[in-house]
């Protein structure tokens, strides 16, 4: 089974924010959360880079550790999902996760945020697939009509990668060789075990 | 014969030319080849420098791996109370995975047996100590111990508390106690319950509560030198002794206020913290410690409680209807309370009046 994981170029990512934009499209995101965003460093300094980051989902998923009801799972494909008719918004997987992923809809007093919400690497969640239900709540399931994340498709430059880890790296490790250097699979040893 | 050596003519003059080319590509290429590495190396030079200068890889990347942020047009509310969009700027927050370890490891683990310890602790105290009975038998006369008021400020704070554990308790070990009893759906309903209750009733009543509990009590809490006798005696459970002196508070009641008044202030305060993010510019970090010490504040209050309620209900005869009733029997009061309850007749004597009451009905 393929291991879905996202891998951002920072040779190549010009910092447009397409694929934020195809993702709150996609996804009807709601107001106020931005699944992915681009930061750049060093903005306006040569050497500039700039790179676009949403959930990695993660192989030892820290959110999924936190969470005191336990409302994360991972599917098949190793994309880290999660229940929010089980979710009580209490921001454990927020302060958990290491890209700043889970985003909340409220902020208001007493500790209210709203069912967690963040990348679904456009698969959606629990409900029975692009079921309204499912769509209402996160989003478009991509995965299962078979297509990959809008944020990655949509990219002009091709910098932001997603789908089988494998073919990735393979894609990945081509471009380092023509263009010399070193890789850097950004946030890879942060988000994935080695398998 | 001119038509012979015509031919051999150019032939030669052709062969001058060869050797000329000959010779001048290999003087050229002897004075170019050495020059060659010369270029070779420049262009190898020039491509590292373009490496290091478009991408001065290790070091960068490290920043980031440590946590340097950089700028990102993306605001969001992923923080709340945020004002500069610092938090969408951030590409690798490292805390999560200390707080992470602290809280599924230290605290998750050791919380929960220490508490489970403290249970087991005070189960074998009762089995060998047993229930303190008053000693000279309950004189059936009665002397005010507290206020109405006080008694209000009591049970508010107590049930707010046993509320706020219950459901700070559920939080924490819920996923491994509850889930497997209840389900999912069934504890992330309760869970969800236990969160809205735990933020509301910690600022709303449990907070003022122990508030005035520390202004009402503060004044007989001033330690003295006989709550060092009063713990070196053991308070009076240990051996058979005379029970050692105590004012209104006996030491470890003492121990016990000032514990509220540190921990339990720090308990509050952390809870503070995260119940209003938004009252605050709060980051992740200050989250996240709030998180660690509510956590660690939290237990310790429970555990301390535990031996709180216990002597005051089954520890101890004759103590809780001083919070129930208001009323102590003036046997429990002489020997738990002796300096106190010598102040109570004193200063009512002063006003003419008895303090003690007799209660009928009740054995003598
Ligand atoms: S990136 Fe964050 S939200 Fe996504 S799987 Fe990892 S810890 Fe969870
Ligand atoms: S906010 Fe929701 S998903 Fe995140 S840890 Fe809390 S209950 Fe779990």
């Amino acid at each position: 089974m393929a291991r879905m994981k996202f891998l951002c170029d920072a040779e190549r990512c010009i910092e447009c924010n397409a694929c934020v934009v195809a993702c709150k499209n996609e996804n009807s995101v709601p107001w106020g959360v931005n699944r992915r965003r681009v930061v750049v460093l060093d903005d306006g300094v040569p050497g500039e880079k700039s790179i676009s980051v949403a959930c990695m989902h993660c192989t030892d998923a820290p959110c999924a550790a936190v969470c005191p009801v336990d409302c994360f799972y991972t599917t098949e494909d190793g994309i880290v999902l999660h229940d929010k008719d089980l979710c009580i918004g209490c921001g454990y997987c927020f302060y958990a996760c290491p890209f700043g992923a889970p985003q909340y809809p409220q902020k208001e007093a007493f500790g209210v945020r709203g069912k967690m919400d963040k990348c679904t690497f456009c698969a959606g969640g629990p409900p029975a697939d692009n079921s309204d239900a499912e769509y209402k709540k996160y989003g478009r399931n991509r995965i299962a009509e078979g297509k990959l994340p809008l944020c990655a498709e949509f990219c002009s430059t091709k910098a932001l990668l997603g789908g089988d880890g494998d073919m990735i790296a393979d894609i990945y490790r081509k471009r380092v060789l023509k263009r010399g250097g070193r890789p850097q699979t950004w946030g890879w040893e942060t988000a994935y075990k080695a398998s | 014969m001119s038509k012979a050596e015509t031919p051999n003519r150019g032939r030669r003059a052709r062969y001058r030319r060869i050797m000329f080319w000959f010779i001048a590509i290999i003087v050229f290429g002897a004075m170019a080849l050495p020059m060659g590495s010369y270029v070779y190396t420049g262009i190898q030079q020039a491509q590292a420098q373009s490496v290091k200068d478009t991408n001065p890889r290790a070091n960068y990347w490290r920043a980031v791996r440590d946590g340097q942020g950089g700028y990102s047009a993306v605001t969001g509310t992923s923080m709340e109370g945020e004002v500069v969009n610092t938090e969408t700027s951030m590409l690798i927050n490292n805390g999560g995975q200390n707080w992470r370890q602290v809280r599924n490891g230290l605290i998750a683990n050791y919380g929960g047996w220490f508490l489970f310890l403290v249970l087991i602790a005070i189960l074998l105290f009762f089995a060998k100590v047993g229930r303190v009975p008053v000693e000279h038998g309950l004189s059936g006369q009665k002397v005010q111990r507290w206020n109405a008021f006080e008694r209000f400020v009591h049970w508010v704070t107590a049930i707010s508390f046993i509320i706020l554990a219950i459901s700070g308790l559920s939080l924490l070990f819920g996923r491994a106690v509850l889930i497997p009893l209840m389900g999912y759906p069934g504890f992330a309903a309760y869970a969800g319950l236990a969160k809205g209750l735990h933020n509301f009733v910690g600022p709303w009543l449990f907070t003022p509560g122990v508030a005035l509990m520390i202004i009402l009590w503060i004044r007989h809490n001033i330690p003295n030198a006989e709550d060092i006798q009063w713990f070196t005696q053991g308070g009076g459970f240990v051996g058979k002794g005379k029970h050692p002196h105590a004012g209104r508070m006996n030491g470890g009641e003492k121990i016990w206020f000032w514990f509220i008044c540190t921990v339990g202030v720090a308990a509050i305060v952390s809870g503070f913290f995260m119940d209003f993010p938004n009252w605050w510019s709060a980051s992740r970090e200050g989250m996240q410690l709030a998180s660690v010490v509510h956590a660690i504040t939290g237990i310790l209050w429970i555990a301390l409680w535990f031996g709180h309620a216990y002597l005051g209900t089954i520890g101890t005869e004759g103590s809780l209807e001083g919070m129930t009733t208001g009323r102590v029997d003036v046997n429990w009061a002489k020997q738990h309370h002796d300096r106190w309850y010598e102040e109570v007749q004193s200063t009512s004597h002063e006003q003419g009046r008895d303090a003690t009451t007799e209660v009928r009905g009740q054995p003598a």
